[in-house]
């Protein structure tokens, strides 16, 4: 027990104890960006920095083992859109993109809404569900090469049922509309990595769905059907619109997923013939790693971080207005 | 209520057809690898197989274990650090906000979404430059660096649900930046450490492209190594098929006893948490 202070002692010290504390508050503010300093420097010159120095090397002429940084302007660019590889990856990616996103969000909602049912054993479900999450799309992409193999695999199966299915060995493109220098169309051996992702990823989506759906108070289900809304129409009216915001937020990821991916793609096909599975991060992997074109590696990885740009720095920004 | 049921029964049949499709892929790269090379033929892909051969355990198990070890020192020491800094972060940025705090958090934060390739050739002449290139330190170091976004934002949402009030009333009680962290903001973040950890473990584990780019040979951690297995002339699916599992069991133990943090950290990482 501190001995009792008279009070107006206590006062004067209180007063300079404030002064103190306000000197200490200020030295505190100051300790916490020296705290948070070399993380702001890190990012600063690894991210800012690297990106812009990436961005110098593409428009230099160095494309070979030796550094030749001399100026080129947009060469190593027009190149990229005349040729036959990328302008195949571009129409690669929007493909999976496409399909990867719907088989992510379809599969998503739908395994989401059935174990929001109360289902019995829901606990086991939900981790078959999410576990193929914790894998590598290295790991992801060694399996379903060997599931999907057209020697072996499922293919056997179909044949028996007189589907002669290629999966990713296929060359084919649907319809094949002559465009640039490529076939436009749905590359059939996409179909087969789509598949893959999907697998890989959906966990994602039935994860966010379901926090969504277990956010919504059951009252209001109750007061609906008090109503007589039936149970389609309950979901269709509010359940839907409640989680609409998180079909966003699932798109904007899986975009970013799918406009940057490689390990997966490396893993499981490779570029594949005529380049039919082939995407910018294994094109700039190995035309950069294995062929020494550093400039063009560098103009692809660019246009990359552009394409994800458009969808991630939105996002950024309406999610920084959101919390303020 | 008839109808009921036989919609219950629907649902179920549904869930369990699904589920069978999920497990698929498990279930055959389980009975791959435990078949002999010659018993792995077209017609028998979806047998069992006829004696159990743990022959390509011992084959993958040789080739890849010194890798394994590589990310054993890899993901330990930067699962650790990085956790450690976007903690630090994390607490400056929601409890110590300074001017500009916020914009200076969104702009740390798209260092998570950029694809690392439009960052990869300057990073390695860096990691040359300073002698980190082709070694595991090199690694760990990268990872610590691209790890500060996504640990900042989830240690950041963490450390929002700790009450303002708390901070205050430690802060009139004098204490300062050092001892409010390590009495108030530390012990309440144990569960923050742990989603955080088995995230930055499971991501750095399943990590290929700075892998590849960065190491070569005897210094590849496991994920580059179970991709060359692959590279040679005739595949051994069997060998293939144990090595993939070999290289998925840390991870897939962590989701499996710790899965309720993982799936934690899967929402905090979708930003608006």
């Amino acid at each position: 027990m501190e001995p009792k202070i008279l009070p107006s002692l206590q006062s004067g010290s209180s007063l300079a104890v404030s002064a103190k504390k306000r000197k200490r508050r200020n030295a505190d503010q100051l300790m916490s960006i020296v705290f948070i300093l070399p993380s702001i420097l890190a990012i600063g010159v690894f991210v800012y920095g690297f990106i812009a120095w990436s961005g110098y090397v593409s428009l230099t002429n160095w494309n070979s083992l030796v550094p030749d940084l001399s100026f080129a302007g947009f060469k190593n660019y027009l190149f990229l859109f005349k040729d036959f590889r990328f302008q195949a990856d571009l129409r690669n990616t929007l493909f999976f993109t496409v399909f990867f996103i719907i088989a992510v969000l379809v599969m998503g909602l739908m395994l989401a809404v059935f174990l929001d049912q109360k289902i019995r054993g829901e606990g086991l479900f939900r981790n078959i569900f999410f576990f193929p999450m914790a894998l590598s799309f290295v790991v992801t992409g060694v399996i379903w090469q060997w599931l999907l193999n057209p020697a072996t695999g499922v293919n056997l199966y179909l044949k028996k049922l007189g589907l002669d299915s290629l999966w990713y060995t296929s060359v084919k493109i649907i319809p094949g509309v002559e465009w640039g220098k490529i076939q436009f169309g749905v590359p059939v051996a996409v179909i087969a990595v789509v598949i893959a992702a999907a697998w890989q990823m959906t966990g994602f989506s039935v994860a966010m769905y379901l926090a969504g759906l277990r956010a919504i108070p059951e009252e209001i289900r109750e007061a609906a059907r008090m109503d007589g809304a039936s149970e389609l129409q309950i979901y269709r009216k509010i359940i839907f619109p409640i989680v609409a915001p998180i079909t966003v937020s699932v798109i904007i990821i899986m975009a970013h997923i799918s406009l940057k991916i490689f390990d997966l793609i490396y893993a499981m096909t490779g570029p594949g013939a005529n380049f039919v599975t082939d995407v910018p991060g294994v094109y700039m992997f190995e035309t950069t790693f294995r062929g020494n074109y550093y400039a063009n590696g560098a103009a692809i990885s660019i246009i990359m971080l552009v394409t994800v740009a458009v969808f991630i720095v939105p996002y950024l920004i309406s999610s920084r207005k959101g919390e303020s | 209520m008839a109808v009921r049921s036989v919609y219950r029964s629907l649902l179920y049949a549904l869930l369990i057809i699904l589920s069978l499709f999920y497990l698929m892929p498990v279930y055959v790269m389980l009975i791959t690898s435990l078949k002999p090379l010659d018993q792995i033929t077209l017609s028998q892909m979806w047998e069992l197989p006829h004696s159990l051969d743990f022959s390509s355990y011992q084959q993958a198990f040789e080739r890849l274990s010194p890798n394994f070890m590589n990310s054993i020192y890899l993901v330990v020491p930067a699962t650790l650090l990085s956790a450690l800094l976007g903690s630090l972060n994390g607490y400056v940025l929601s409890k110590w906000k300074f001017k500009g705090a916020d914009w200076i958090f969104t702009a740390i934060l798209f260092g998570m979404f950029i694809p690392y390739q439009s960052i990869l050739i300057p990073l390695i002449q860096f990691l040359r430059e300073v002698g980190l290139y082709n070694t595991i330190p090199g690694l760990i170091f990268v990872h610590v660096v691209y790890g500060i976004p996504i640990t900042t934002l989830m240690f950041r949402n963490f450390y929002a649900s700790i009450p303002e009030e708390m901070i205050e009333s430690a802060k009139i009680d004098g204490a300062g930046i050092f001892k409010i962290y390590q009495h108030i903001i530390v012990p309440l973040s144990i569960t923050g450490f742990v989603v955080v950890g088995i995230w930055q473990f499971t991501n750095i584990w399943n990590e290929f492209l700075f892998a590849v780019t960065i190491t070569t040979s005897s210094q590849q951690p496991i994920m580059v190594a179970l991709q060359n297995l692959s590279g040679s002339q005739i595949v051994q699916w069997n060998v293939q098929m144990a090595g993939a599992l070999l290289a998925a069991l840390p991870t897939l133990l962590v989701y499996i006893f710790l899965g309720k943090f993982f799936v934690k950290g899967l929402l905090a990482g979708s930003v608006k948490g």
